[in-house]
């Protein structure tokens, strides 16, 4: 192991962990917001919409990330479309993620009780009121581990942006392969610089998880 | 009971599930401060009743006209209509992410857009004649069945009703948890809040009502005071009904 060669080239996988995460950031962003949108239009059958959401939530679930990325970055220019690569990754990314998150939010929704629902409209709430006070806070809770599940997923997904000539982590350790031959050390850089992102956010995400849950439904507290 | 004014009116009411006829041809008058007992054998009708009282329930055919306004037309605001109407479930239905004092400010706050201080007065006034006033910042899971709906209760009067409705409330509860519920309504009644009750508690039914209306097979067949349907019942259908619990009665005495 070339540790000099690992210490020379470790600011470049720095930046590219930055240009990772940025996009993952937004990517993940938008898939919630998709996904909330979506999951909502559908649970409210709301009319031709919600018809809309269910075929983007197939399109998007049954076609891979790296084809969507090339049919945007790569297919779309040839009918006069330009999207900058950037663009196309997060695009690309709330594209896929949009309908997992869809599909966790949903889960959430129909865990919500009809009484509940009754409940709820007996004291007066408008439809809007019930899903602000009493379906959005309860289908969160119960929707939190997939959604954090899905945000983990998103993130790994991002090592394929190389694909599209983005200076991402996987594109750097492909860089210095070609340039250097060190595939040991650069994939080692590689596998270390993932597991120094994911593993915390992993950490982090199961006690924000742990946290939503137990603040919720009200657990008394430990003493 | 004098004849006060009229609350609730429902004339010719016909609900349907489907083919399925659930109640037909129902007429029957709810007037302010009255206490009606809706009895009947299981899956008579007596539930889905109470539920279209405040439209949880859609019906087929008849009218039903609350506070001189009929609440069954087209374009019906039926959150407006429900301030009104209180109800009370069988399985409680308080809302777990919320504090007790939360679930009943809900409503007050959100719904009629009081004043935080004095909704709040209220609704400790209220927990505290029913015995929870410590509970007030718990969560619905720490707290038994019979405290539970006794806060769901205080929930419904906290919207200052015009008419509640109490649906089967003790049907899910441990025996000795019942009669604290039940005292709870008996107090209410007292205090001349009008009041439907579905149950199958007899001996409450009989103290509580200023009349009884008895549906089998979806149709009103008896309305009595409670001494009358209780001593004399009107129909074969409610004399067997009423058998049906005093065996359970004459064959406890014959063992002790």
């Amino acid at each position: 192991m070339d540790f000099e060669f690992i210490a020379r080239h470790a600011g470049q996988f720095v930046q590219a962990a930055g240009l990772t995460l940025n996009l993952a950031f937004w990517g993940i962003l938008l898939s919630l917001l998709i996904g909330l949108m979506c999951s909502l239009l559908i649970y409210f059958r709301v009319r031709v919409f919600s018809r809309v959401a269910k075929i983007y939530i197939e399109l998007s679930r049954n076609t891979p990330l790296l084809i969507q990325l090339f049919f945007l970055f790569y297919g779309l220019p040839k009918i006069g479309v330009m999207i900058s690569a950037q663009a196309c990754a997060v695009i690309g990314l709330s594209f896929l993620g949009g309908s997992y998150m869809a599909e966790s939010f949903r889960s959430g929704f129909e865990a919500v009780g009809k009484t509940q629902l009754e409940a709820g409209m007996s004291i007066g709430l408008t439809r809007r009121q019930l899903t602000r006070y009493i379906i959005l806070p309860q289908a969160f809770s119960v929707s939190i581990p997939s959604l954090t599940a899905n945000a983990i997923f998103l993130l790994k997904e991002t090592s394929i942006f190389s694909a599209i000539a983005l200076a991402d982590l996987m594109f750097v350790a492909k860089d210095l392969i070609g340039m250097y031959y060190k595939t040991f050390e650069a994939l080692s850089m590689l596998v270390a610089s993932y597991l120094i992102i994911l593993l915390p956010l992993s950490i982090l995400l199961r006690w924000v998880e742990r946290r939503v849950r137990y603040a919720e439904f009200g657990h008394t507290s430990a003493v | 009971m004098a004849e006060n004014k009229t609350i609730l009116r429902i004339s010719g009411l016909t609900k349907k599930y489907g083919d399925v006829t659930a109640l037909e041809g129902i007429d029957l008058d709810i007037r302010e401060g009255e206490v009606t007992v809706i009895l009947g054998p299981s899956g008579c009708g007596k539930s889905t009743l109470l539920r279209c009282m405040n439209g949880l329930e859609k019906i087929a055919q008849g009218q039903i006209e609350f506070d001189g306004r009929v609440i069954t037309a087209e374009g019906t605001k039926w959150p407006e209509i429900r301030q009104k109407i209180g109800m009370v479930f069988q399985s409680y239905e308080l809302f777990p992410h919320m504090t007790i004092l939360e679930n009943i400010l809900l409503g007050p706050l959100k719904v009629q857009k009081r004043e935080r201080a004095e909704a709040q007065q209220q609704a400790e006034t209220l927990l505290d004649r029913v015995g929870l006033l410590h509970r007030k910042d718990s969560y619905p899971r720490e707290l038994s069945g019979g405290q539970k709906q006794r806060v769901a209760i205080v929930r419904a009067l906290c919207m200052r009703p015009q008419l509640m409705l109490f649906d089967e409330v003790t049907a899910a509860l441990d025996p000795e948890m019942v009669r604290e519920v039940l005292d709870v309504m008996l107090e209410l009644a007292k205090q001349g809040m009008t009041m439907a009750i579905v149950t199958h508690e007899m001996e409450f039914a009989r103290a509580v009502a200023d009349r009884i209306i008895f549906i089998d097979e979806g149709k009103i067949t008896e309305i009595s005071t409670p001494e009358e349907f209780f001593t004399h019942p009107k129909t074969e259908r409610a004399q067997r009904f009423l058998n049906i619990f005093h065996f359970e009665t004459d064959d406890f005495r014959k063992e002790v």
